[in-house]
């Protein structure tokens, strides 16, 4: 039979009825304001959200531009960013500035990594094996993770997260929901200007084009391609270290991120860096929209019922442009 | 290719020589069977968001197991041997994990872990190859009540639809509530207790605000949270594990909404102060034990042996989560105790002799006739208690 247990202090700060009733019927809004509220909020996590596919998608266009290839490890190396800097900067106390180019730096190398192992091998024998070599070296990824990281979601701290930056109606935003479309948004104008307006940028641009003209102008293609390879895994990192504050940090935290972003990418036509930049923003403000208003057991069903629409409308697309084909 | 008689005869020779140790070595094997190591498997969540469940629950059948080797194991001298697997808190990963353990390791029983999907998944398993399977946590009533006959699935563990009477009295009588609001995660366990906590609202006298759902991996509850705050709930009954728990509290923190928190235990299973932030102690949820106060001779033992084992254990405190420990130690002494009653492995006869179960003191409580042909919940609502998290220790809340 169970002892008697002593008797702890009850729990605190729990409010009486009576100011509950207060707090319940002060400013409650009426149904349409409340849904506008609602609809609000979504807009502001959706864009967050839309703009981090984008950011992944990115990588993918990155490597498809350049050498017609792409990291299916994409989700994996989101999370690989967000596992090392919380090592680096909650595990071992390291400054945060540090512990994030670190996580950054070692997510490129794991991107010069990928294309080594898992596409030069394949593109040179002119086989499409890079597809499953590129999955299965992102599955590696995550069970090393398991078994290093730990089996279990681990929470990362952050001020930005935890701190109010304004109030909708009562409802707080925190600063990483403006900075996360912030960065992601600043990452893809960042892409496009290097790209444009430096050597490295033209020379990876050149290789993309026509990869023997380009190796005839002293062009070192392969050192192009792993290049693209290490800017996409750097993308995917600074997604992943910019949500784990919101979505816990885990080894299978990225996952559903990298096929989402994959559709996202087909969806703004993989060729076009734009598209893929507002396709992941509409795919992401879809989804909080859906979520919000229907219930997140939908958010799937119909965001890609969404991506099978758009792909029947336009093959090609959102901004893609079908390839030329020379006969 | 010619084979010379030479080399043909010399295959003969070995091949005799072959047969003949073949022969040896079964001889062998069958005499030390009596030797041979009585297996029982556990299906649990040993990764992921709930990892500490499958934890507390190897930590309890492990001592358990200790204690019944060291007192000679079971059925002249067999050592119990835990084998375990990883269902990844997926159903079908629970069912290949099971029947691996069937029909590979040959156990004679299986204990479940904490996912209710999972613990639904293997019943039919289980019933089918006459195994019994003991669930340990996983409260999901239609678990032990599945309709089988004979019924293989045995629980010393919660049962949604008692828990769900609890929790919903808790909230009457601490904090006045008569509008409830529920959030529940959309799976076969936020069913068990959405039907559950309709029931016993009704019951008691007591109105339901609104049911919200979210998915186990969603980060965002603002919606459903506002929803049910506009719905005028004044209490919000709470059904997930750690990880989604910890988003609705980070969410309730996000809309400032300080309504009082009733959870069901899935938020003991893994690390929800960490995940939830500070309002984690805010929640009152139930448990089948706790280690703190004066324990029973058993649970002097046992807290002994948990500290003694395990370096990470100094104290009451650090016995998490307490109730995947509790109800694993007592399955398993009750498994063990039908066994040699039984005086075998067989599953029919195992599954007959623990529904005629006598007595066992044990850790929760002393069973006294736990199980029946048409019963086989060993626990009631009167071996529940309410705690809350203070910072990562679960102590008993002060009832009314």
């Amino acid at each position: 039979m169970r002892g008697t247990l002593e008797t702890l202090r009850p729990i605190e700060s729990l409010p009486l009825p009576a100011s509950r009733e207060r707090e319940c019927t002060a400013g409650a809004p009426s149904n349409q304001a409340q849904t506008n509220v609602l609809v609000t909020l979504a807009l502001i996590s959706g864009i967050g959200l839309g703009s981090m596919y984008g950011l992944l998608a990115l990588g993918f266009y990155v490597t498809y531009a350049v050498s017609n290839t792409v990291n299916f490890a994409q989700g994996s190396s989101m999370m690989l960013g967000a596992v090392l800097a919380y090592t680096f900067a909650v595990t071992w106390h390291w400054p945060l500035v540090l512990a994030i180019l670190l996580a950054l730096a070692l997510c490129a190398v794991w991107g010069v990594v990928v294309e080594r192992i898992a596409v030069r091998p394949f593109v040179r024998r002119g086989s499409n094996a890079w597809l499953m070599a590129t999955v299965a070296l992102g599955i590696i990824l995550e069970n090393v993770t398991l078994f290093l990281f730990g089996k279990e979601p681990r929470n990362y701290p952050s001020l930005l997260a935890d701190n109010p930056l304004f109030e909708v109606s009562g409802i707080t935003v925190s600063p990483l929901q403006v900075i996360i479309p912030a960065v992601g948004l600043l990452a893809a104008a960042a892409l496009h200007v290097v790209s444009r307006d430096t050597r490295v940028g033209k020379s990876l641009l050149a290789a993309a084009q026509n990869p023997d003209a380009a190796r005839l102008m002293g062009i070192d293609v392969g050192r192009a391609i792993a290049l693209a390879y290490a800017v996409s895994t750097v993308f995917a990192g600074i997604g992943g270290i910019l949500i784990a504050p919101l979505f816990n940090v885990s080894s299978d935290m990225g996952t559903l991120f990298g096929i989402k972003a994959f559709a996202v990418a087909i969806v703004g036509g993989i060729a076009s860096a734009s598209g893929v930049v507002v396709a992941g923003l509409l795919y992401g403000i879809v989804e909080a929209l859906v979520a919000t208003l229907l219930g997140s057991t939908y958010t799937q069903i119909i965001t890609f019922a969404f991506v099978i629409a758009a792909l029947a409308l336009l093959p090609n697309g959102l901004l893609g442009r079908a390839g030329v084909k020379k006969v | 290719m010619t084979v010379s008689a030479q080399s043909w005869s010399l295959n003969r020779r070995a091949l005799a020589t072959g047969f003949a140790a073949a022969i040896l070595l079964s001889l062998t094997g069958s005499a030390s069977l009596a030797q041979e190591p009585i297996k029982v498997g556990l299906v649990a969540a040993l990764s992921g968001g709930s990892a500490k469940s499958g934890e507390g629950i190897t930590r309890g059948l492990t001592i358990a197991i200790d204690e019944i080797n060291a007192a000679g194991g079971l059925l002249g001298g067999r050592k119990l041997e835990l084998v375990r697997r990883d269902d990844e808190s997926n159903p079908s990963k629970g069912q290949v994990a099971a029947r691996e353990l069937i029909d590979q390791e040959k156990v004679a029983v299986m204990f479940g872990g904490i996912d209710s999907p999972v613990a639904l998944a293997i019943v039919p398993i289980a019933n089918k190859e006459k195994v019994p399977f003991f669930s340990v946590w996983a409260a999901a009533t239609p678990i032990t009540r599945n309709g089988a006959n004979p019924n293989y699935i045995f629980r010393v563990s919660a049962v949604d639809v008692l828990v769900d009477k609890a929790l919903v009295q808790y909230a009457r009588k601490s904090f006045n509530a008569k509008n409830l609001g529920l959030a529940l995660v959309n799976n076969p366990w936020g069913e068990s207790n959405d039907k559950g906590l309709h029931a016993a609202a009704e019951e008691q006298g007591v109105t339901i605000a609104g049911v919200e759902k979210y998915e186990e991996r969603d980060v965002d509850m603002v919606p459903q949270l506002t929803r049910l705050r506009a719905a005028g709930a004044d209490a919000l009954v709470m059904v997930a594990n750690a990880a989604p728990g910890a988003q609705v509290m980070k969410s309730l923190q996000r809309i400032n909404w300080t309504v009082p928190i009733i959870s069901h235990w899935g938020i003991s299973g893994g690390r929800f102060p960490e995940l939830a932030g500070p309002w984690s102690q805010k929640v009152a949820f139930v448990q089948t034990f706790s280690f703190y106060g004066k324990l029973n001779p058993v649970g002097e033992k046992v807290l002994a042996e948990l500290k003694a084992k395990y370096p990470d254990i100094k104290g009451p405190g650090d016995v998490l989560p307490p109730v995947g420990v509790a109800n694993a130690y007592d399955a398993m002494h009750l498994v063990a105790q039908a066994i040699k009653s039984a005086g075998s492995t067989g599953g029919d006869k195992m599954r007959q002799t623990l529904e005629n179960t006598d007595k066992y003191e044990g850790l929760i409580k002393t069973y006294v006739k736990p199980f029946s042909t048409d019963n086989h919940d060993a626990l009631t609502e009167n071996d529940y208690i309410m705690v809350r998290y203070n910072g990562d220790d679960i102590v008993p809340v002060a009832t009314q």
